[in-house]
């Protein structure tokens, strides 16, 4: 196949970036993306000139590394689908291809197609997490967890923090990625006790690290990778009403309560 | 080099309670005076990070990605063993212990896998307390499958994603002690160097991959959990940016390099479809559990498997393993499709690939319950092959997927360098010759969430906190050789892209140091790989600056450092002359093709110390004794 690339160039946050254009005369249907941009690599290597930086680790979808704004579409065409199993037999003989890196103001360009992601590690740091330290734990079969609950919380943790919810939205919203794990943690009996003080730590953080607010897209949804549904927002709106709720004095306790 | 596994005395199943209360303890009020470098967020590296900072350690954490979440551990698929006996089939600690140190061929440490089994029920409670969603019964419990090498049902898992939601898990946990500031996360940095002082590793030089800046860290002790090197083979199952850097560094400082030759090829992985290809991806081993593997009995049968019919079919696992079949270990199943396929029955282009065929299991349970077990990972088959196998077998092959081998440690996951310990697939720890199904993770999470942790006081009660800074003359000494080193890689201006020495490199391991080795492909290995280094060091090409975000220069240094680690491999496998496990000798096996050990002479360890470049390292041997399980010729039959 024959490709036409314009690729995203930028030097840093602070300088401004450009396209490049590439034409890739030998592409197998069979490759991957990033294979693809492998062989394009090679080749400006080859020449001297430095290869264009994008990130890439398991290859397989699941350390959600990987973050291609393809032809305007976050991981490309095919849905359900990271960058790096996106194939070129996705796209026809003769195609012109845009590539640019995520855009969103939580995720500053540092090289290329590389952001600092960074600001969703942040978010976790606000309580994405059970507060149980190593060894004080109960037997693992003492709480029994309803199965429907189980599979539930496992489709929200299926996230791999790849960003393409944040890059696809209109606003740079992390309401997916932020209701995702807090249904993953709240749908376990695990999870619960802490669950009004995670919520609304996890909400104001996210709005601390500069993402922007849900104005109901949905585009987020069509983005993700792991087909994580919105209907897990419509529940953190729920759950984030009745947590602002509680009386003022429990909740800033808990808060204070590290 | 001494070679001191520090195995405590007594029974096998007091050692570990009677050691811990040997062990000395580190006053709580002074655990914060102590500061501990941890590189590697894996499982390893991540469950010892956040439980030493929970005890009140200061604690450092590095990775080469730009999160710990991302970790290599994350793509582990099928699942982790426990021996909790829930399924009332016969379970146990002691059956654990027994399956891992006969699957691994009676070439790892009785104690330390004695330890490891019993550990493994600690992990299952942990996970679960922190919100590990797990697959259930409808009755609310925890559900299992079997993994091969077994014939109890052990495994826990989380859909397909077992490694990802572990390591979740683990992240978690960090990065809760990261925002109550116990942890300094360093992401996007990459370990490369061990700085020693006064006899012990003292810390570690760092290069910020984002800007390039290079920098130091002194701590009272450094753990390694950097995970394997499998791509050293080029292609492989690991994650690309895997490699060997940290612990082949390290042994450069003086930590003994255990069994570098032991490394396990996944019988069931994708089969290679073209040059341009990057990674393999693994088809996960609990595809065994309902899959079946065979191949045409008639050598280039030509029809599609389906018209095929049962009495044209050699399920040849069956065949020759009756009581183990499909789920026999790896290396056994690696071994009998390269015996297939070499001998002319394979499928697919190439002939390199047998069929792992679902027909019957989804005509037994319904599509619905196979998609339910497996969906994930049939979605992942069909995006890379462009094949459906619900409709069709999958085609699959062996692939380089886990070392084995690894840095030398004792009883307390310490290196032959004093304050030096590694963790996870970076120690050559406890699978022997050849790794289980699900005991990776198991490992990983044993090793930081309740070894180490106990360990790690015992060494530092022992020494006085601090006494030595970033500004010590050996740090500044190790500081120069790293960048020396990356000044001559930098004005690398050759006319070889980095990439095609490493693919070249992974070629001469596959053909002489993978499923098959003798000595005459090792010599010739042995001879090509030095010539490879010397091309590589005069006419491999590095664009950009030393003091930039440089991923040519990143690769370009951990190719140059398999290529060197590449030729401790082949001596290691050239030495040990015998078949064990992952190692297969072709010189040595028995009538029927199985590995044949040689006891007398090789039930040891063999460590290898560094003896300066241009030098031949040196061969140690840590004899082996097996107490409890009785050396016997592997039988899966
Ligand atoms: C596809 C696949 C599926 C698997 N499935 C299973 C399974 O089902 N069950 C099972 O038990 N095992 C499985 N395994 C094996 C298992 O996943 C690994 O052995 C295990 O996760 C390794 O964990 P680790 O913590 O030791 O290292 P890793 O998870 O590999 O982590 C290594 C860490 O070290 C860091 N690092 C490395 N080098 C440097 C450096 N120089 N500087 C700074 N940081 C560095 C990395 O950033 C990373 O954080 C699978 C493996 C693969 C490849
Ligand atoms: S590279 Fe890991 S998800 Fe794409």
């Amino acid at each position: 196949m024959k490709i036409t690339l314009n690729v995203w160039r930028q030097r840093d946050a602070s300088s401004e970036g450009s396209f490049e254009t590439h034409q890739l005369d030998d592409v197998s249907p069979d490759m991957s993306f990033l294979e693809m941009l492998d062989v394009l690599n090679r080749r400006l290597e080859a020449e001297g000139k430095v290869p264009v930086a994008f990130e890439s680790d398991c290859r397989e979808g699941i350390c959600g590394v990987c973050s291609l704004m393809i032809s305007g579409q976050a991981h490309g065409p095919e849905s359900g689908t990271t960058t790096c199993q996106l194939h070129m037999r996705s796209f026809k003989d003769g195609d012109t291809i845009f590539v640019e890196p995520w855009r969103a103001k939580a995720f500053p360009v540092i090289r290329d197609l590389v952001t600092d992601r960074s600001s969703l590690d942040r978010v976790i740091q606000c309580g994405g997490y059970v507060s149980v330290n190593t060894g004080s734990v109960p037997e693992a079969n003492s709480v029994q967890v309803a199965k429907e609950n189980a599979d539930k919380a496992m489709d929200a943790a299926a996230c791999i923090g790849c960003g393409a919810c944040v890059a696809a939205c209109p606003n740079g919203s992390a309401m997916l990625f932020t209701a995702a794990k807090l249904a993953h943690l709240s749908l376990l009996p695990q999870g619960k006790p802490e669950h009004e003080r995670r919520i609304k730590r996890m909400v104001e953080g996210m709005d601390a690290q500069g993402f922007g607010a849900c104005t109901n897209h949905g585009e987020c949804q069509e983005a993700c990778p792991k087909l994580i549904s919105i209907e897990f927002i419509a529940k953190m709106n729920r759950d984030y009403i009745k947590a602002s709720l509680l009386p003022e004095h429990t909740s800033s306790e808990l808060l204070k309560a590290q | 080099m001494e070679l001191n596994a520090r195995i405590p005395a007594g029974p096998i199943e007091k050692k570990w309670d009677k050691h811990r209360f040997e062990m000395k303890l580190v006053n709580p009020a002074n655990k914060r005076k102590y500061s501990v470098i941890v590189v590697g967020t894996g499982l390893a590296g991540a469950s010892a990070a956040a439980s030493m900072a929970e005890l009140g350690y200061q604690v450092k954490s590095f990775c080469y990605q730009d999160s710990p979440r991302r970790a290599h551990s994350i793509a582990a698929q099928g699942g982790i063993n426990a021996a909790k006996n829930y399924q009332n089939d016969g379970d146990s600690i002691y059956r654990l212990f027994y399956d891992t140190v006969k699957g691994g061929d009676f070439r790892a440490r009785e104690a330390n896998v004695y330890r490891l089994a019993q550990v493994s029920v600690n992990i299952i409670d942990q996970c679960v307390a922190q919100g590990v969603p797990f697959a259930r019964e409808y009755g609310g419990l925890l559900a299992n499958r079997s993994f091969g090498g077994a014939q109890v049902s052990r495994t826990f898992y989380a859909r397909g994603q077992t490694g990802q939601q572990l390591l979740l898990g683990a992240y978690q946990a960090l990065e809760r002690q990261i925002s109550a500031g116990r942890v300094k996360m360093f992401p996007h940095t990459e370990m490369l160097d061990v700085v020693v002082a006064g006899g012990r590793a003292r810390g570690i030089v760092v290069r910020d991959l984002k800007t390039g800046r290079i920098t130091s860290h002194a701590a009272d002790a450094v753990v390694l959990a950097t995970g394997g090197y499998s791509p050293v083979y080029y292609l492989s199952t690991n994650a690309v940016g895997c490699n060997v850097t940290a612990t082949y560094r390290a042994y450069r400082r003086g930590a003994g390099f255990a069994n570098p030759a032991f490394t396990q090829i996944h019988p069931t992985c994708i089969p290679v479809s073209g040059d341009h290809q990057s990674k393999l991806t693994l088809m996960s081993e609990s595809l065994r559990n309902d899959g079946r593997i065979w191949v045409p009995k008639e050598k280039g049968d030509g029809r599609p498997a389906n018209q095929i019919p049962e009495s044209d079919r050699d399920y040849y696992l069956e065949r020759r393993y009756p009581s183990f079949g499909n789920l026999s270990p790896r290396d056994v199943a690696s071994r009998a499709a390269k015996e297939r396929c070499d001998a002319g029955y394979g499928v697919g282009p190439g002939g390199l690939g047998v069929y792992l065929d679902f027909a019957d299991a989804i005509q037994r349970h319904g599509r619905k319950v196979i998609e339910e077990r497996y969906g994930n990972l049939f979605e992942m088959y069909q995006r890379i092959t462009d094949e459906n196998p619900y409709e069709v077998p999958m085609r699959i092959y062996p692939a380089p997927h886990y070392a084995m081998g690894g840095l030398w440690v004792d009883y307390n996951l310490m290196s032959t360098v004093p304050g030096l310990f590694v963790l996870g697939e970076a120690n050559f720890s406890d699978h022997g010759a050849n790794r289980l199904g699900a005991s990776a993770l198991m490992q990983g999470l044993a090793d930081g969430y309740f070894i180490i942790p106990n360990t790690i006081g015992d060494f530092l009660a022992r020494n006085a906190p601090g006494g030595i800074s970033e500004d010590a003359p050996e740090f500044a000494a190790v500081t120069d050789e790293v960048q020396q080193r990356l000044n001559r890689l930098v004005s690398l201006k050759g006319r070889r892209t980095v990439d095609s020495f490493h693919r070249e490199l992974g070629k001469i391991m596959w053909d002489r140091c993978g499923m098959g080795r003798n000595a005459q492909g090792l010599r010739e290995a042995l001879q090509r790989i030095p010539a490879l280094r010397e091309e590589f060091w005069k006419d491999a090409i590095v664009t950009g600056e030393k003091e930039d975000y440089n991923q040519s220069l990143e690769r370009a240094g951990r190719v140059a450092d398999f290529l060197e680690f590449a030729e401790l491999m082949c001596l290691d496998a050239l030495n040990r002359e015998e078949s064990c496990g992952g190692h297969f000798r072709e010189e040595y096996q028995t009538a029927e093709g199985e590995a044949q050990r040689d006891d007398q002479n090789f039930c040891h360890a063999a460590v290898w110390e560094f003896k300066g470049a241009g030098n031949a390292p040196q061969r140690h041997i840590e004899p082996l004794n097996f107490e409890y399980v009785q050396l016997t010729q592997r039988s899966y039959k």
